[in-house]
This record gives structure tokens, C-alpha cells and sequence, in this order.
């Protein structure tokens, strides 16, 4: 099986002027992204995930200092120069953030935004890529697509841009996606549009994705495979039912404990202290499974 | 027992931007809650649907257009003067953003004190101690009250939040989306935090959220808030296993759940 995307052990650091260097925002990472999955990466504020997404598209600011290996379709992207990597991203790889608003210029029409990322890869007549706009408006669910062509942004609810931002993120029909954070501006019922429409378009095209999301219920929605991200270090790597049904590292079992969607009502919620380590995690579980059996 | 607070037919709409424009749907359409002494009443709805209007109705802080919000027998359109800083008192927001609520340029413990000094609670010598006692309460280092609130972390400065909205010794606490911009391990050091309060000091709440797993861990009972209308409402164990109102269906259809044992599409084919 072939990799689309191949992290050999990234490490990303922000210098500081003048000050000691901090700890790596990324630590070690390897990974290995197959053709046609989505596979999650989970973690707290802090953790690293959208730092090693921003480095993977290389959108990193100039003080990152990058180490290892991100290989894209066997094509090193760690040192490309910047001309290489602009015509990489939105043809062969295309990100899509948490807010569509911002990614959205607001006072240019929806359409032709999609049609720019077309004709700056691909020479196109105006008329064929407002065209393929237009089909692909049709194609992320907004209704009467033709006639929405030319609306501005603001006419469209949170829902419908990130639905606008998902179609100039396939207009090219890119290999990869990495999406950080897609659905958590949105509202639950909108959110599930908006994944069952990722996994429709990743269905129809074989499209990669890398999904970045602080959310568990999100992965366990439509994840193939999971990593889980604590302090720039990839902790573990399952298939999402692997994840769910047996979480390996103590630290991925405190984070489903500390869901209340999981828990008994009105209990106490086991939390993750704020320093801890492998050890203290693992006390705190034989502590948990001894008050569970007095108790049961 | 009396109800410590009723909400009856309450009715508010913004006015559009133009007055020729059409008029927007109203923001609360008769509505009517209510919470007694020492419950938590979760209120649950997308953004919209009127959930945040109608806590600051409760708090006094918009005003209805019609409808009563009736505190402790009390309607507090009606308060002014002294009525209305005793109101104040005894009912405490905790908004989502405890960095928007503290002053930046304040110790956090000033913020909290602040409190005390505005309702006159206690000497002023006394009012010192007081806030040390609110960050032990609240699970805070009294070493950090002397610290910026930039210098705190969310999870942290969403305490020192609670803190000040303690510190009046209310009766009710409105809290809208208190934990909605923290993480899952932090947002259960607060809920449990919440959860505490209100077994240890019998405060009544009102406990906005977007997140139905959030709300049905801390409720009593919760209400479905939809475009601006509570669709239905009663105690968790209901709303929550056989809910009445379409709307309910689907909300709670919709929210991802972390579980195994979660009817899994089909797996992707993979190309050979």
C-alpha cells in the first residue's frame, strides 16, 4: 500500500530571540498516511497538531526550525523553497481551517474566489473554470449554485462557507487534504453535514485526510485511524475502533474518562492533572478501578 | 417550595438594521422557565436560538420587550435603587470568556475583590482574607491572586471567573457557556468545580450550552431552545432517553459520541 504521506521523525521549533530554546512544539513524529483514509490527529490546546499540520503544507512562520522528513507522493517538502511549495498547495495538497470567514476574502464573489484557485494552477479560460466553480458548488451542497455564483460572502450562513472553503480546496482535485479544525465554528447539526460531506467527497474522489480536531466525538464519527498528540509527541496510533474499544496509553484513557458525554450523571469527572507523567496517570486508574469496585 | 426564579411568556426582538427592512424573527417567543432553590437548570440550543438572550434577561441586563422574569417572588423589571443591587448580588453571571469579563490590567485577585467592595460585603480588612478564601474555594493557589490575567491560564482564569461570581454569595448563578473554550481534561476540573459549588453551597443555576453532553452531566432538568422558543423541556432523565420534540431527535442524533460500540459506516476501499 502506498503512502501518500510519510512524517519521519518531524520536529518543529519556534526560536526565540535571544532567549534559550524552548521546548519542540513537535517531538519526534512519524506517521504514514494511506491513500484514501481519513485518519484523525486529537489533542489538547498546546499539544502540536496544528503546528504539524501548518508544517506539512509548509506555512510555518520563519522562526519554525523544522527537522526530519515530510514526504509528500515521495516528494521532500522540508527545505522546498517557497515557489515550489505555492504551486504545490491547492493543486496537489489543499488545507482548510476552522474559520471560512477568514479564509474567505469578504468582498469578492464566492465563485470567483473557487475559480482562482483553478486558473492559478491550471490555464483555463475564465469561462471554463467559473463552470467547474459552478459544478462544484453544486457538488459541497449549495442549492441553486449558478445563481449564488456572484454572492459575497456574507450571504452565506457558517455552514455554507466552510461548504464554499471546502470547494476551492478540492477545485484541483488534490491528493491530500488536511483540515484543521473544520467543523468546530459550526453547530452540532451543521457539523454533521459538514463531515458526512468530507467523507462523501473523500469517497468520490479518494481523496486523503488528515483531520486535525480537539474533539473525540468527531474522530469516532469518521476517522479510518487516529493519533493522539499530548506535548509535540505523538502518543499513539490506532484504527479508530482499536482506539475506542482498547486505548493503549494512559494518557488516551484520562481523556475518554474526562468526557462527560461518556460519564455517569452528576459524578465527578476524573481529571488529568496539570503535571503528570505515564506513571502518576497509571495511580490515578488503579485508584479509579478501586473507589469503582468499593462503590459497585 | 417556591420556585427561586420563574420566567413567564417572555418575549424580545432585536430590531433590524433598517426600519423599511423586514422585521427578524424575535429572538425569544413566550417563553417561560423555572429553576428552584439549589437545581441547575441546563438550557440547550444552537447558536441563535435565543439560549444567551435569555440569560441576560434573567440577569437584568437586556430587557424583555413583554413576559416577567420573577425573582424570589420579586419581578425584576420592577427593581431599582437598593432592590436592584441586592438583585445584583444575589444573582451572578459567569460568561464563556473569562478573559473578556476580567480588567487586563488588574490582579485577578482585584477583580474578585472588586466584588466584595461593590456590595459591601464584609470590612475592608476582612475583604483581603475573603479573596484568599474564594481561590482556595475555587481550587486556585492564593499565590495567584497578585498575577495578570495574561499571566493565568484559560482553565485558571475561568476560576478566578467563578471566584468573583462567588464572592456576592449569590443564590443563582447564570453560566453561559462556561467551559466551551476550554479543553476536555480542563473542562472537567470545572464542571466538577460547578458541580461542587452547588452541592456544597446550594446555589441554584441556569447552565447555557451549546453541548447537550456537557448540559446533561450538570443538569436537573433541561429546556430545548430552538429559533427562539423552548421546544421542550423536563428533567434530564427524560429529555434525555425518550425526547418529545423533533428538533431534540435531532440534536441528540446528531452529537458525536465517542463510543466504540457507534454504528460504523462501511470502511473506505482501499485502491490495490
Amino acid at each position: 500500500m502506498s503512502a501518500i504521506l510519510s512524517l519521519d521523525n518531524v520536529g518543529v521549533r519556534f526560536n526565540a530571540a535571544g532567549a534559550a530554546p524552548p521546548a519542540p512544539a513537535v517531538d519526534g513524529v512519524s506517521l504514514q498516511l494511506h491513500r484514501g483514509e481519513i485518519f484523525g490527529i486529537v489533542g489538547e490546546s498546546g499539544s502540536g497538531k496544528s503546528t504539524l499540520a501548518n508544517a506539512v503544507m509548509g506555512l510555518l512562520p520563519a522562526n519554525a526550525a523544522v527537522s526530519g522528513s515530510i514526504r509528500i507522493n515521495d516528494r521532500e517538502v522540508v527545505g522546498l523553497d517557497d515557489e515550489a511549495l505555492r504551486s504545490m498547495r491547492g493543486d496537489e495538497v489543499s488545507m482548510i481551517f476552522q474559520d471560512p470567514t477568514a479564509s474567505l476574502d469578504p468582498t469578492w464573489p464566492v465563485g470567483d474566489q473557487i475559480a482562482e484557485t483553478i486558473r492559478a494552477h491550471y490555464p483555463v479560460t475564465a469561462r471554463e473554470a467559473k463552470a467547474r466553480a459552478i459544478a462544484l458548488m453544486g457538488e459541497v451542497g449549495i442549492a441553486d449554485a449558478a445563481a449564488r455564483y456572484s454572492d459575497v460572502p456574507h450571504r452565506f450562513s457558517g455552514g455554507q462557507r466552510q461548504r464554499i472553503v471546502i470547494a476551492a480546496a478540492l477545485a484541483n482535485n488534490p491528493q491530500l487534504l488536511v483540515a484543521d479544525e473544520p467543523t468546530t465554528a459550526l453547530d452540532v447539526t451543521i457539523q454533521a453535514q459538514v463531515l458526512q460531506l468530507i467523507d462523501k467527497l473523500r469517497r468520490d474522489h479518494g481523496t486523503t485526510v488528515l483531520l486535525i480536531t480537539h474533539d473525540l466525538g468527531v474522530v469516532s464519527m469518521i476517522c479510518d485511524r487516529v493519533g493522539v498528540m499530548y506535548g509535540g509527541k505523538l502518543l499513539e496510533t490506532a484504527t479508530t475502533e482499536a482506539l475506542f474499544a482498547n486505548p493503549a496509553h494512559p494518557y488516551t484513557r484520562a481523556l475518554f474518562a474526562a468526557n462527560p458525554a461518556g460519564a455517569p450523571r452528576g459524578a465527578r469527572l476524573p481529571v488529568i492533572p496539570a503535571e503528570w507523567s505515564v506513571e502518576s496517570l497509571r495511580d490515578a486508574e488503579l485508584l479509579r478501578a478501586a473507589i469503582g469496585a468499593a462503590n459497585g | 417550595m417556591a420556585d427561586l426564579l420563574r420566567v413567564e411568556h417572555l418575549r424580545k426582538s432585536y430590531s433590524g438594521g433598517r426600519p423599511w427592512g423586514r422585521k427578524p424573527p424575535p429572538a425569544l417567543n413566550d417563553v417561560s422557565v423555572s429553576v428552584a432553590r439549589g437545581r441547575t437548570l441546563g438550557l440547550v440550543g444552537e447558536s441563535g436560538s435565543g439560549k444567551s438572550t435569555l440569560g441576560r434577561c434573567i440577569l437584568g441586563l437586556t430587557r424583555p420587550d413583554s413576559g416577567a422574569v420573577i425573582f424570589d417572588g420579586v419581578e425584576v423589571q420592577a427593581l431599582s435603587g437598593r432592590a436592584l443591587a441586592d438583585f445584583r448580588r444575589r444573582v451572578q453571571p459567569v460568561f464563556q470568556d473569562p478573559f473578556g469579563s476580567l480588567d487586563p490590567r488588574w490582579p485577578a485577585g482585584r477583580s474578585v475583590r472588586e466584588s466584595l467592595d461593590c456590595f459591601g460585603i464584609g470590612t475592608p480588612a476582612d475583604r483581603e482574607r475573603r479573596v484568599l478564601d474564594l481561590f482556595d474555594r475555587v481550587g486556585l493557589n492564593p499565590a495567584l491572586a497578585g498575577r495578570l490575567p495574561t499571566h493565568l491560564s484559560g482553565g485558571q482564569r475561568q476560576r478566578v471567573g467563578i471566584a468573583a461570581a462567588l464572592a456576592s454569595e449569590p443564590e443563582l448563578i447564570i453560566a453561559d457557556e462556561p467551559v466551551s473554550a476550554l479543553d476536555m481534561s480542563v473542562q472537567a476540573q470545572i464542571l466538577n468545580l460547578l458541580m461542587d459549588l452547588q452541592k456544597d453551597l446550594g446555589v441554584a443555576s441556569v447552565f447555557i450550552s451549546h453541548d447537550l453532553g456537557v448540559v446533561e452531566h450538570v443538569s436537573d432538568e433541561i429546556a430545548v431552545m430552538y429559533h427562539g422558543e423552548i421546544v421542550e423541556t423536563g428533567d434530564t432523565e427524560t429529555v434525555m432517553t425518550s425526547p418529545r420534540h423533533d428538533y431534540t431527535r435531532t440534536l441528540l442524533a446528531a452529537i458525536p459520541r465517542p463510543r466504540s460500540s457507534a454504528p460504523r459506516r462501511p470502511p473506505c476501499p482501499q485502491p490495490t
